[in-house]
């Protein structure tokens, strides 16, 4: 490096340049300062997941009841799934740390392989990721929405919910999807819902041990269930819209609100994940080259290892704002 | 480059042999916090459901241990423990007096809102 850099005459003077009052080198600090910054912008986020929250205290949907399935196993899982998820990324976190250690032993065959299960843990998150996205724009039992958006669910008489397509009987008079071809040629219209609300109300009429709940979360900290009588006139009188799933517009959990923070602010932690994972290939490959090795330190290693642990610490909190508390 | 690294965790009541034994140890501390959160998710305890400043028990507990994970992601796998006192104060003072400030305004409106609504002066369920 002698050869490249001149020497400016400067050295060792307080302020001649060179000094690093920090101990620490101007990218390492960089890249704290970015995540700063970057820490800040996710605070903005789940500060406004906090604001709508709080603006929705009696109604916001439950998470154990949004977030209960497991890959491969039927049943009611609450939690479970994303524990494992964050377990994941913690290992990976660890892992990236010992690579980061081995790096200043120079020890070139142990950082290529932390930084290799580094990458495998954090493909294993944003996939996991992608299937919880899935299951949630999936959703299970589906709901109707009333006038004024909010969702009623049904259950039956011991609480347990019951889905909208095992209980809707047809109706007469049939809703056909508007197309360009046989109405306003300018205007166009989406796919219908699976089943249309009076199908629902026959369902609901047809089985008499179904009721409705609604979202507004009663003393015990359970959402609302009415009355057989309120059950019907509630379906009848307000029910607009059959939903299945969640999207940005609707939510069959509860307010659409929820959706939309939750495919912001777990989209945008994926993509820092994805974008975190690129960067370890990058440097996993410039390792394997031997890169650092030449270099005389594994400086890089570690600042990529800053940027990974904080996507860690992120997850951290989404984890216990969307999941637990 | 000599690296030294400051090896005691729990101010000092836990010293560890070498850097590596410190990242095991401190996973298991974070593993074990993260098992604990998720049995409490599970079970709720009737214990915790006790309304303390605003929330539920249990929600403080959360924050609490998410803050205490936080910690020591930051300071044994991000290294902080080893950064000058500078850098530390700048990187940690900044954020945290920034984001308690953002949660305080954001919170404060959110519950006005909604004391708004609860009153009945704009009818939500219909």
């Amino acid at each position: 490096m002698d050869t490249t850099v001149a020497n400016t005459g400067a050295e060792g003077k307080t302020w001649g340049g060179g000094n690093e009052p920090l101990k620490a080198s101007y990218g390492k600090m960089m890249m704290w300062f970015f995540i700063v910054s970057d820490a800040l912008t996710f605070s903005g986020f789940l500060a406004a997941y906090g604001f709508s929250r709080f603006k929705y205290i009696g109604s916001w949907p439950i998470a154990d009841e949004v977030f209960t399935h497991v890959p491969f196993f039927h049943g009611n899982y609450p939690m479970i799934y994303v524990a494992f998820m964050t377990f994941v990324l913690i290992m990976s976190s660890v892992t990236m740390v010992l690579a980061v250690d081995a790096g200043h032993h120079m020890n070139k065959t142990k950082v290529t392989w932390y930084m290799f299960l580094t990458i495998i843990g954090g493909l294993i998150f944003v996939g996991s990721q992608a299937w919880e996205w899935g299951t949630f724009i999936k959703g299970d039992y589906g709901a109707v929405q009333t006038k004024g958006g909010n969702i009623l669910q049904l259950v039956d008489n011991t609480g347990h919910r019951v889905a909208i397509n095992d209980i809707a009987l047809d109706a007469h008079g049939e809703r056909v999807a508007h197309e360009r071809k046989n109405g306003l040629w300018f205007v166009d219209e989406g796919t219908l819902p699976a089943y249309t609300v009076d199908e629902v109300y026959n369902g609901l009429v047809a089985n008499p041990n179904v009721l409705v709940r609604t979202q507004i979360i009663n003393e015990e900290g359970h959402k609302t269930v009415l009355s057989r009588e309120a059950s019907l006139a509630k379906l009848k009188d307000e029910g607009v819209l059959v939903v299945q799933g969640a999207n940005l517009k609707v939510n069959e959990y509860g307010t659409s609100l929820f959706a939309d923070f939750f495919f912001f602010i777990t989209g945008f932690h994926g993509f820092h994940v994805l974008s975190g994972v690129i960067i370890n290939i990058i440097i996993f490959f410039n390792v394997i080259l031997g890169t650092y090795e030449r270099r005389g330190s594994y400086e890089m290693v570690e600042k990529v290892g800053l940027y990974w642990h904080f996507v860690d610490l992120v997850w951290v909190f989404v984890f216990t704002f969307f999941y637990l508390v | 480059m000599a690296h030294e690294h400051k090896l005691e965790i729990f101010r000092g009541l836990v010293k560890f042999k070498s850097n590596t034994q410190k990242i095991w140890g401190v996973l298991i501390f974070l593993a074990l916090i993260t098992a604990v959160e998720v049995i409490l998710g599970i079970y709720k305890p009737e214990s915790f459901m006790a309304k303390f400043l605003g929330m539920k028990l249990l929600n403080w507990v959360f924050i609490i241990l998410t803050i205490v994970k936080a910690y020591y992601i930051t300071w044994d796998f991000m290294h902080m423990r080893d950064e000058t006192k500078a850098l530390r104060r700048m990187v940690v003072w900044t954020s945290i007096f920034l984001i308690c400030y953002l949660i305080f305004i954001l919170l404060q409106e959110g519950g006005y809102i909604e004391s708004v609504y609860s009153n009945g002066y704009v009818k939500k369920d219909f």
